[in-house]
């Protein structure tokens, strides 16, 4: 009776999850394929020549001089950026909410007010940044009343500060959530027997909340770092095209026509985030933090 | 000795410098996060000289009515009635589908771990990829893809991996032995789902519909080449900003955030209710978790 329900069980069990699969085969995995293919054909002289398999786009864009090395750069450099004040602002914020605040209901007010505009509009939020920004923005008119500057400051739109700034703007609460989510588990009698031997403040902090922190921690990379070296919409908005990321340059052989090329650029872009994120998979069991 | 001398007090505690600098930056965060989408519902009651940038040029609603003014680029009405379609049914599906594949994982199956990772690379992958792969995949079988379409499907692979992760988070702290005792009790394999799982794991359903009809209706970079020749409302929006700029746009992200706002509340509120008539039922907590009782998948945004 018992091995018969679970022979059934497991049997029920492939039929709940084929259409999850069935979904992602179809529209996750089968583009990916196509794109796959893509950039194994040839292109040129004139136009994308289909079913002629190459690996001249592979090593056009991984030879010594080729523009992928620049846009990789820039792609760390702009990730490692909005990763470092994410993770520090994030951590502040969870912080404060799971220490500092002790009413409950308060708690989860303030923790709703940080992360409710993750629900709304990505593009307007950006879009939004436009009149802080430009020369006669909101940031500019300021500082010039204030008599900071005479002339208004022009990196402020349509360079890589505008486009970090929405990042950490949209993507902050990816980093909350997590942490908030490992950190309020953390025993409070933990802390209180660290002081009770006399642990310092930043004692308790570096040795008991960050590494209890750590799977958070990482959850959050995960999002952070795959949000912003595959994003080419705050790039379109806010820097008006002109910086040089992967994604970007992916974006922008793809309007020229250049589809092996950048189908060719896509996948190296892919395979540096899923050799990054399965890092930070081995290092923690995600599975188990939910 | 010295701990009976100086009872522990941690919670309540004097306040250090460090609670202030703290306070101070959880508040200016809330002033940054919300800020520029309040002034931009300022600058949308301009008047008809209205620039996309300071200072403020008169006051009307002239650029409310451009919105769905058709004479101009930019009709943002179809778009929006595209929008809230697509994200009803991206909704239904999400939520059912992940439903569903939160019960695989919970029975175990070979292979979970396969599908698990499959998830994860749904939620990594390069939103732009997706797009091109699938633009691609449509032509190459002689189809041209449409925001029902390929955009449903671009959708899915952006809400799918947060409705699983839900009910795979809500699954995973759910008590086995509460179905084990109504199976003792002589309860069908339906009636332990119907009456037992379902109204437990009702909140977590509840917000994988929330993510499910958000993350559609505002989703971008994953339909963007997808959506054929309808144009979804954000699609539509990054266009109208490249092309004809007006104040409009501006009242147009107005009004999508307020109708955002309007959801979320609504959600939020049935699932107060929900709590409450479930306190009243069962006279407490069927589903405790851990060290804080409030924690359930609800409140939590992202996929821990």
């Amino acid at each position: 009776m018992e091995t018969e329900q679970t022979v059934l069980g497991r049997f029920g069990a492939y039929l709940q999850i084929t259409p999850l699969v069935l979904i992602l085969l179809t529209f996750l995995i089968a583009p990916m394929v196509v794109i796959l293919l893509y950039s194994l054909f040839k292109f040129g002289p004139f136009a994308t020549q289909i079913g002629v398999f190459v690996i001249d786009n592979y090593v056009r864009s991984l030879s010594f001089d080729s523009a992928t090395w620049p846009a990789l750069a820039d792609t760390i450099r702009t990730t490692a950026i909005t990763w470092a004040i994410t993770l520090v602002l994030g951590f502040v914020l969870t912080y404060y909410l799971v220490f500092d605040i002790i009413q409950l209901r308060i708690k989860i007010l303030l923790f709703l007010l940080a992360v409710v505009p993750f629900w709304t509009s990505g593009v307007v939020r950006m879009i939004a940044w436009l009149p802080f920004l430009g020369k006669e923005g909101l940031i500019n008119g300021s500082l010039i009343g204030l008599g900071i500057t005479d002339e208004p400051l022009q990196f402020l739109l349509f360079s890589d500060f505008a486009v970090i700034l929405s990042y950490v703007h949209v993507l902050t609460l990816f980093m909350v959530a997590p942490l908030f989510n490992v950190m309020a588990r953390i025993d409070l009698r933990l802390i209180e027997a660290a002081k009770d031997q006399g642990a310092k403040g930043w004692q308790i902090l570096l040795y008991i909340i960050i590494p209890l922190s750590r799977p958070g921690i990482a959850i959050g990379t995960i999002f952070i770092v795959a949000l912003t070296a595959s994003d080419f919409v705050a790039v379109r908005l806010l820097s008006g095209g002109t910086s040089g990321t992967l994604a970007t340059s992916v974006f922008n052989q793809y309007a020229q026509s250049r589809y092996p090329l950048s189908a060719a650029s896509g996948i190296i872009l892919l395979i540096i985030l899923l050799l990054f994120v399965g890092g930070i998979m081995r290092l923690v069991d995600i599975r188990k933090q939910l | 000795m010295s701990a009976l001398e100086a009872p522990i007090k941690f919670a309540s505690e004097g306040h250090s410098r460090g609670y202030y600098i703290r306070t101070v930056i959880f508040f200016a965060f809330l002033v940054f996060l919300y800020g520029p989408i309040i002034v931009i519902g300022i600058l949308s009651f301009q008047g008809e000289q209205g620039s996309l940038m300071f200072p403020i040029r008169g006051a009307s609603l002239i650029w409310f009515q451009d919105v769905f003014n058709p004479v101009y680029a930019g009709d943002f009405r179809a778009p929006f009635v595209r929008s809230i379609v697509l994200a009803l049914i991206v909704m239904v599906i999400t939520t059912l589908v992940s439903f569903l594949a939160g019960l695989a994982f919970r029975r175990g199956f070979k292979g979970s771990s396969l599908v698990f990772y499959l998830v994860i690379v749904s939620l990594i992958a390069p939103p732009f990829l997706i797009s091109f792969g699938l633009g691609i995949g449509f032509t190459s079988i002689g189809l041209t893809s449409q925001w029902w379409s390929g955009g449903l499907g671009a959708h899915l692979t952006w809400t799918l991996p947060f409705g699983v992760l839900i009910m795979f988070a809500i699954f995973s702290r759910l008590d086995h032995s509460i179905e084990e005792a109504a199976q003792d009790q002589g309860a069908t394999r339906w009636q332990r789902l119907r009456y037992v799982i379902i109204p437990i794991v009702a909140p977590g359903i509840l917000a994988v519909a929330l993510f499910g009809f958000t993350l559609s209706y505002d989703e971008f970079s994953r339909s963007s080449l997808v959506t054929g020749t309808g144009n979804t409302l954000p699609v539509e929006m990054v266009t109208v900003r490249g092309t004809a700029a007006r104040p409009s746009l501006y009242a147009v992200g107005t009004m999508t955030t307020i109708f955002s706002l309007l959801i979320i509340t609504g959600t939020f509120l049935s699932l107060y209710i929900l709590d409450k008539r479930r306190g009243l039922l069962t006279g407490g907590r069927v589903m405790e978790s851990e060290n804080y009782p409030k924690k359930q998948g609800a409140s939590a945004p992202a996929a821990e």
